[in-house]
């Protein structure tokens, strides 16, 4: 073979403060109905970010805004910051060469995913060649080689299969395999596992940290798991019905969490090793639900807020930043 | 390609099975119904030639095999048909077969061409209000397809030619080509299409109609797929986006809507053919019925059905190579 083996390019990284990406004050839009509001953070060159929040919190939509691929009828405003570049002043055909060249992305939907009338191995070839300028046996071969590093047994045969053909795990390891082909330095996983088995969930993001690691990329991790995050993510950032509500450092954040958001959030999710298993009583939830956002002043969570207080609803909280490095979108929030 | 051989192989072999049942009793059928039609042949002879005498009358139908019994006349028929003889026209006193081999040229051109130009022409114009959609285009081509969706042929046929024969003069509005006109080569050929532009429209426009929604719709939903999504992601450019993820999902009910159109356009052609006097089966089926002439009928229901047999066996052999998950089910 003339080509190395998935060799990872060397990038030059001309200021090491610059960050692989960085988001500021994105707001998303349909219509007039707010889907982010105004939401900032970064990530850089190998760190694994998780943006954590439940459905409706506008984290796919963020996700979706970096890739320049928000759905018909959205709108994005604010910067985004690629590698230094402003993504909005791309020309088209450069922004097609960032999707897919330096950035790859997976799905929630492996089951939909992939094209079902082409082969899978078509279908990574496609991905390859759009952006290098392989020939066909080249473009094939390294195709063989993608399937094998994303642990599919017989990729010889499986480069000939359809879709239908393999299970939803397998499906997702092809979307992945498709999306690091060219060597991106960001990936980002938008819910890769929520769809799988349990089993299969551990598998693929095992599979997902080894390939951040040997390939050198920075992951940008979409999820609402929140045992996901604490083994995963370098970073954590919850959001909340469009806005960030706090950031920090998972264990640090998941020992003592500051947001009310965040501790809801937290109390909500079975542990084993928490005293107050589910086999032993309810759940904690918390209550109502995140459409009481809608037209709200002030706190987004003010509403379902055990602590909320008048000024809750006057202004929308301010990102502080305490001492810890931590970061938290509340008011009556600190650190003891 | 090899892969799909098998899977190709048994689609085929289920089509195959299921032709020659379904062949037997669209004949045996017919048959029955074509016997409960009043008059015979001798009948329409004997008004079209002012009256025959009885013994003449008699004399017809003993030649034509008419004064035996229904269940023998269908014996003698299928015994016929087993050793591929389909019958003697008692009208034209010819091989039912020649009479019928002499019209399938013509109608298989006209239906063919018909079918390829609705296919094309409604693929792209499905294509086209699918990529404008909710624009002026799409909405005015809608109501255009509405309106040739639900207009008759016959009438389609007689504006064509009130327009194009008789006030512009651009076409001809009748018959397969100039009497005496050039014979083979270049010029018979330009001067045959000549005379099929007005009756393949005719055919087309209705299956046009239907073709454009078709596709308008399957590429609306195909583009919002998930997979159409990934392909973004990847990079790829529109246009690949469009050919390679987009049309090749939404043609595929297409290929199963035409395919099915294939027998019925050849029955369909009863009107355009009679409209502009094309030399075709369609005619001869309605000569036939005028003459009650019920072998020729019967053969031409045999014709036309084990032609829809075979496209169907064709629309399932294409769906098979279109789409990867077609005839999956039947593996063990």
């Amino acid at each position: 073979m003339s080509h190395p083996a998935l060799s990872i390019p060397a990038f030059a990284v001309p200021h090491a403060i610059t960050p692989l990406l960085e988001v500021q004050d994105l707001q998303v839009h349909f219509g007039s109905k707010p889907a982010v509001r105004g939401i900032s953070f970064t990530v850089h060159e190998g760190e694994t970010l998780a943006l954590v929040g439940e459905s409706g919190s506008g984290k796919s939509m963020t996700a979706l805004s970096v890739m320049g691929l928000l759905p018909d009828g959205g709108r994005a405003s604010g910067t985004i910051r690629f590698a230094g570049r402003d993504t909005s002043t791309l020309s088209p055909a450069a922004r097609r060469a960032l999707r897919g060249g330096e950035i790859g992305m997976i799905f929630q939907e492996p089951m939909t995913s992939l094209n079902p009338v082409m082969t899978i191995g078509a279908q990574i070839v496609e991905a390859l060649r759009q952006h290098q300028p392989l020939s066909r046996t080249a473009a094939k071969a390294r195709a063989l080689e993608l399937i094998d590093l994303v642990r599919i047994p017989d990729p010889k045969r499986r480069f000939q299969d359809y879709p239908h053909q393999l299970s939803g795990g397998m499906r997702q390891r092809v979307m992945i395999a498709m999306a690091v082909a060219c060597g991106p330095r960001l990936l980002i996983a938008d819910e890769p596992t929520t769809a799988l088995d349990v089993t299969i969930q551990a598998q693929v993001l095992e599979l997902l940290d080894r390939l951040r690691r040997d390939l050198s990329m920075a992951v940008l991790l979409i999820t609402h798991d929140l045992g996901v995050v604490g083994q995963w993510a370098d970073r954590v950032a919850v959001m909340y019905a469009g806005r960030k509500v706090e950031e920090g450092d998972p264990s640090a954040l998941f020992a003592l969490p500051l947001h009310p958001y965040t501790q809801g959030l937290l109390r909500a999710s079975p542990r084993l090793d928490d005293a107050q298993h589910y086999t032993q009583g309810p759940l904690t939830e918390i209550p109502g639900s995140i459409a009481s956002a809608a037209g709200q002043d002030g706190c987004a969570f003010a509403p379902r807020c055990p602590q909320a207080v008048a000024a809750c609803r006057a202004a929308v909280p301010s990102l502080r930043i305490l001492e810890s490095g931590r970061k938290v979108a509340c008011p009556l929030a600190h650190q003891d | 390609m090899k892969r799909h051989l098998p899977r190709l192989a048994r689609i085929a072999g289920h089509a195959g099975l299921r032709a020659l049942p379904t062949a037997i009793g669209i004949v045996i059928l017919g048959f029955f119904l074509l016997q409960q039609a009043p008059g015979d042949a001798v009948d329409v002879l004997s008004g079209e030639s002012g009256g025959l005498s009885t013994e003449a009358a008699a004399a017809l139908r003993h030649h034509a095999g008419l004064d035996q019994p229904v269940l023998s006349q269908l014996a003698a028929y299928l015994t016929g048909l087993a050793h591929g003889d389909l019958g003697w026209s008692a009208r034209f006193n010819v091989p039912v077969t020649s009479l019928i081999l002499q019209r399938l040229p013509g109608s298989l051109l006209l239906s063919g061409t018909a079918l390829v130009v609705s296919v094309l022409a409604g693929a792209a114009l499905g294509a086209l209000m699918a990529a404008r959609e909710g624009s002026w285009a799409d909405r005015g081509l809608s109501v255009a397809a509405l309106l040739f969706y639900s207009l008759p042929s016959f009438w389609i046929s007689l504006m064509l030619i009130v327009v194009f024969s008789i006030h512009l003069g651009w076409l001809p509005s009748g018959g397969s080509q100039t009497i005496g006109g050039p014979e083979g080569g270049l010029a018979g050929l330009l001067d045959h299409a000549r005379y099929m532009v007005l009756p393949v429209t005719s055919l087309s426009l209705f299956y046009i109609a239907i073709y454009a929604r078709l596709v308008r719709v399957a590429m609306i939903e195909a583009r919002a797929q998930d997979y159409v999504r990934t392909a973004r992601a990847k990079g790829l450019s529109e246009s690949r986006i469009l050919i390679r993820h987009i049309l090749r999902n939404a043609l595929l009910p297409l290929t199963t809507v035409a395919g099915m159109h294939l027998g019925g356009m050849l029955g369909g052609g009863v009107v355009v053919e009679t409209v502009y006097g094309w030399p075709g089966l369609g005619r001869l089926a309605y000569e036939s019925v005028i003459g009650r002439d019920f072998r020729v009928l019967l053969g031409i229901l045999l014709l036309s059905s084990l032609l829809v047999i075979v496209a169907n066996a064709l629309v399932d052999i294409l769906q098979g190579l279109l789409d990867p998950r077609v005839g999956v089910s039947h593996a063990a």
